[in-house]
């Protein structure tokens, strides 16, 4: 690897690789691909989220002109999907949630598609649903998931998380302030610009079926695809188009992508389904709403004693990969801050909602915002100030935590400082009594992981390079790229170890035939890891290309650099071009390729059956500092400022980085003030953009980013993951600035105008009756 | 415009990006979908199919509309500009597209296009003002930010997208 003083191309502002490709219009999504004689798919969703099925008749649907297949679940033979295998494909004895799928068309145009789904009756009798994970819980309830595999007393409880250090009676003995709380957080979607689309071939001849699928995870996915449709999984190839924003919502395998599959298996034509906004909306995992009870302590300087928790978190009715979110969210509670004793454990309940799945964070929003609004009651009880209990209380370099994630290095501390500095959080803000707009300043950090995370058998990414007779490099990485960036971070690199130009770097990351293997994009983890399976596999083929250079030179060296296409012999001062070492490989002998593939895998280890172990490569810090002002006659929540402090190890790219930095920062703000789906029983209210409040272009703060560079050894030049940091703490920054502002409390997301007016005026009101 | 006999399809011809077009679209066609089925051209997104996100927006006769909102036949002998009408001799990119590029405002990309088509519209809005105007004006940054309202972006925070459109139009109006 490159002498970090010496970079060239790391800590550059290089624009997106394939950017030109995008803003040109010609990039291809999966909305875009068209197949000779593709059939268009379309899927009839219950009209109930919680009915028996007592028939399904096709037969009029049938009959239309131009519909070449309908499938319910009685024409397939497959398995149940969903790590717990707890969600069928196609539904056929009952529905249990308003996405529900029973029927599915194969049609020459989308119109015909729409038009059989009509044609096509179902009688239902309809019972009444549980929206309420607190009654799925009681003992009269009927079990709503007739799949759930009863490996828990509760015939509807889906997965149990249980973790502790500590002693926490003895930490409650030794505490001055007790707080306890529970706070109710919203049900959000990802919202991606582009839909969920799928297009399959299956080749009837071969046996072979291709997928142009927008997951995130392709690998498991083949596999998880094979699994569900009887398949070999080497018999399904998975190309990833360019995609339309991922956020989470591709981690799991849903029924719409087997169930394209099996309408091109029947016709064996490919069949295209791509879904409608609405469809969007009603029926993509959703962020995890859950109820979190929490009480902690902290003694009389202030230092934080204990954390009690208890979650119910609402499964809805299968489980996606949604459910092991307590994962993320015990670490914030165990090892945010420094804490004597903690108790946690998290319950997700079946319920007769839509399933959520994983989102953006991966539990951790829910947790901080829970954690930092109790930071700050303990701050209030103790009448500390809201810095110093959080400067007090902060991680620090060489911590090994109660639950055993080893902080290497820990920009924590610095981060908070930064904010605090930057915002002039310290200042005294008098309130005013009077006036209609009202300041506040809230505060906030965040713990996650940031070299991936263990949660698989591996955690591993492989990596081809290769570089040509004309000396352009390729890289075939086993991760790829959902918008965020990581071709162009992964061409960076190669540029910097092989002197070659970024314009002759070639990234080829979209086909589980030809690429490695990776685990997938999640975890904030494809920098880290992708990254330095690249430098491993760059450092492989350096043997190789040294070997031929020194022979070819004529050198006693053994150490070369690389710069501007060509490999230097810096202490005898003689150079040769690199494409002509590759020919040389090529033609002379031993005639080898200049190619080499590397696996690497993170240092990281599984947790035991207590969750305890360091569970990531390296962990990412952030702190959020976020001054609001508040309309106290319509009580709109206007953010000003945001000044954020994240520890990202090392700069890679300060482009891409303020990108990520930016985009999840407004995602934090939308579920801070304006995000919340709506439901009536169990049928979403809002399925569009005009009542699910998206924040616009008019709605952005001013943003003052301070990165931290720590330089953690493990990662690639010192990087740590940076994707999903930025968005956890906003929630909690905000509320807890709105709270500052208006000396009120909330218990709940969004902070909506209703919301904020109504706990405003009931204040007012009780200082009125006092 | 002429009605084919017989059907409920209309002939109809417009100029797209430069070039005259002819194609038969239903009554019910929705300009969108022409583009894109009829016409090949992909590069106008359907983000919602209900003109809340603005993916889809193109120019007609210079101005932002969002084309699922807009009937195919209405397009009859109009102008109308697509993303892939911006690169010039197919090879040269807007300078607004090479701006969002330098200035990292592109992620996914799924919005871009409408992004660039609606700062187009501020833009040729803007050059025809100054046209009769004695000394030249740029849009300011509140502006901006309501002038691209229309356009959702799930990715960037929208920050980079309205330094962009700033940097651009303070130059080129």
């Amino acid at each position: 690897m490159g002498e970090l003083n010496k970079l060239k191309v790391i800590g550059t502002p290089v624009p997106k690789h394939d950017g030109k490709i995008r803003a040109s219009g010609k990039a291809v999504y999966g909305h875009d691909i068209k197949l000779k004689d593709m059939l268009y798919g379309a899927i009839l969703r219950t009209e109930h989220p919680c009915a028996t099925i007592e028939k399904i008749d096709i037969s009029k649907a049938l009959k239309l002109k131009g519909v070449e297949c309908i499938i319910t679940a009685k024409d397939i033979d497959v398995n149940n999907i969903g790590y717990k295998r707890d969600h069928p494909i196609l539904k056929s004895n009952e529905v249990n949630c308003e996405r529900d799928e029973i029927a599915a068309v194969a049609a020459q145009t989308k119109e015909i598609a729409i038009k059989a789904l009509q044609l096509i009756k179902v009688k239902y009798k309809v019972k009444k649903g549980i929206f309420d994970p607190f009654e799925a819980l009681d003992l009269n309830s009927p079990k709503i998931n007739s799949f759930n595999s009863g490996k828990f007393d509760n015939k509807n409880i889906a997965e149990v998380f249980k973790y502790s250090h500590g002693n926490i009676e003895e930490e409650k003995s030794k505490s001055k302030v007790h707080i306890k709380r529970r706070f109710t957080l919203p049900r959000v979607t990802h919202a991606c610009l582009g839909t969920s689309n799928i297009s399959a071939q299956y080749d009837k001849i071969s046996g072979k079926l291709l997928l142009y699928s927008s997951t995130q995870v392709p690998f498991l996915y083949q596999r998880d695809m094979a699994h569900a449709l009887k398949m070999n999984p080497s018999d399904i190839r998975v190309i990833q188009p360019v995609i339309g924003g991922g956020f989470g919502s591709k981690l799991d395998m849903y029924p719409f992508e087997p169930i394209c599959a099996l309408l091109s298996i029947k016709t064996g034509k490919p069949v295209q389904i791509i879904y409608s906004r609405k469809e969007e909306f009603l029926a993509s995992p959703t962020r995890q709403p859950m109820i979190i009870d929490i009480s902690c302590g902290a003694d009389k300087n202030g230092s934080f004693t204990y954390r009690d928790i208890k979650i119910i978190k609402d499964n809805g009715a299968y489980t996606s990969w949604g459910a092991t979110t307590p994962f993320v969210i015990m670490q914030a509670f165990s090892s945010l801050y420094k804490v004597a004793a903690c108790n946690f454990e998290a319950t997700a309940v079946y319920t007769n909602n839509v399933f959520a799945g994983s989102f953006r964070g991966y539990g951790n929003p829910q947790a901080t915002f829970a954690l930092e609004r109790m930071i700050d009651l303990l701050a209030d009880e103790l009448k500390m100030s809201k810095s110093e209990i959080r400067l007090k209380n902060a991680n620090f370099k060489g911590e090994i935590t109660g639950q055993g994630l080893h902080y290497d290095t820990c920009g924590h501390k610095e981060c908070l400082e930064t904010v605090i500095n930057k915002s002039n959080f310290n200042k005294s803000t008098k309130k005013s009594k009077e006036g209609r707009y009202k300041k506040g300043i809230g505060l906030a950090s965040m713990l996650h992981v940031g070299g991936g995370a263990k949660i698989y058998r591996s955690d591993g990414c492989g990596t081809t390079v290769k570089i040509d007779p004309y000396g352009y490099c390729t890289v075939i990485s086993g991760s790829n790229e959902i918008g965020q960036g990581s071709e162009t971070v992964l061409a960076m690199i190669a540029s910097e170890e092989l002197g070659i130009s970024l314009e002759k770097i070639k990234i080829i990351n979209t086909d589980t035939d030809i690429k490695p293997w990776d685990v997938g994009v999640h975890a904030s983890r494809t920098s880290f890891v992708a990254g330095n399976s690249l430098l491993g596999a760059i450092n492989l083929l350096k043997i190789k290309l040294n070997k031929k250079a020194k022979e070819l030179l004529d050198s006693k060296n053994d150490d070369f650099n690389y710069e501007n296409g060509c490999i230097i012999d810096n202490t005898e001062d003689k150079s040769i071009n690199l494409d002509k070492v590759v020919r040389e490989m090529h033609f002379s002998e031993p005639n080898e390729l200049a190619i080499a593939s590397y696996f690497y895998e993170p240092s990281s280890q599984f947790q035991d059956k207590e969750f305890k172990g360091n569970v990531s490569g390296s962990y990412a810090f952030a702190s959020q500092a976020i001054e609001v002002e508040v309309d106290t006659y319509t009580g709109n929540v206007n953010i000003l400022n945001v000044y954020v402090a994240q520890d990202v190890g090392k700069v890679l790219n300060p482009l891409l980085l303020d990108g990520q930095i930016h985009g999840g920062i407004l995602q934090g703000i939308g579920y801070a003030v304006s995000e919340e789906m709506i439901y009536k029983n169990g049928i979403l209210q809002n399925p569009n953009f005009h009542n699910y409040k998206l924040l616009t272009a008019s709605d952005i703060p001013q943003i003052h980013f301070f990165p931290i560079e720590t330089n953690d050894k493990q990662g690639p030049y010192g990087a740590k993951g940076v994707g999903e940091a930025p968005l956890i703490p906003t929630a909690a920054a905000i509320a807890n600035a709105v709270c500052d502002a208006l000396e009120v409390e909330f218990l709940e997301l969004p902070l909506t105008p209703e919301r904020v007016l109504k706990a405003f005026n009931n204040k007012k009101k009780l200082i009125h009756e006092f | 415009m002429v009605k084919i006999k017989g059907t409920n399809k209309y002939k109809i011809s417009f100029l797209l990006n430069q070039t005259k077009v002819e194609v038969i679209v239903k009554a019910s066609a929705i300009l969108l979908d022409v583009l894109r089925e009829d016409l090949n051209l992909t590069g106008t997104k359907p983000g919602c199919n209900e003109g809340e996100c603005g993916a889809c927006t193109v120019l007609i006769n210079g101005a932002a509309v969002n084309s699922c909102l807009y009937l195919a036949v209405n397009a009859d002998g109009k102008e109308i500009t697509t993303i892939e009408g911006l690169v010039n001799n197919e090879s040269e990119l807007d300078p607004i597209q090479n701006t969002l590029i330098e200035n990292g405002a592109v992620q996914c990309g799924f919005c871009t296009s409408g992004m660039v088509m609606s700062i187009k519209s501020l833009q040729n809005y803007y050059i025809s003002k100054n046209k009769s105007a004695k000394t030249k004006i740029a849009p300011t940054n509140q502006e901006i930010k309501k002038w691209l309202e229309g356009n959702l972006c799930r990715c960037t925070g929208y920050v980079k997208i309205i330094e962009a459109a700033e940097k651009l139009l303070t130059e080129k109006v």
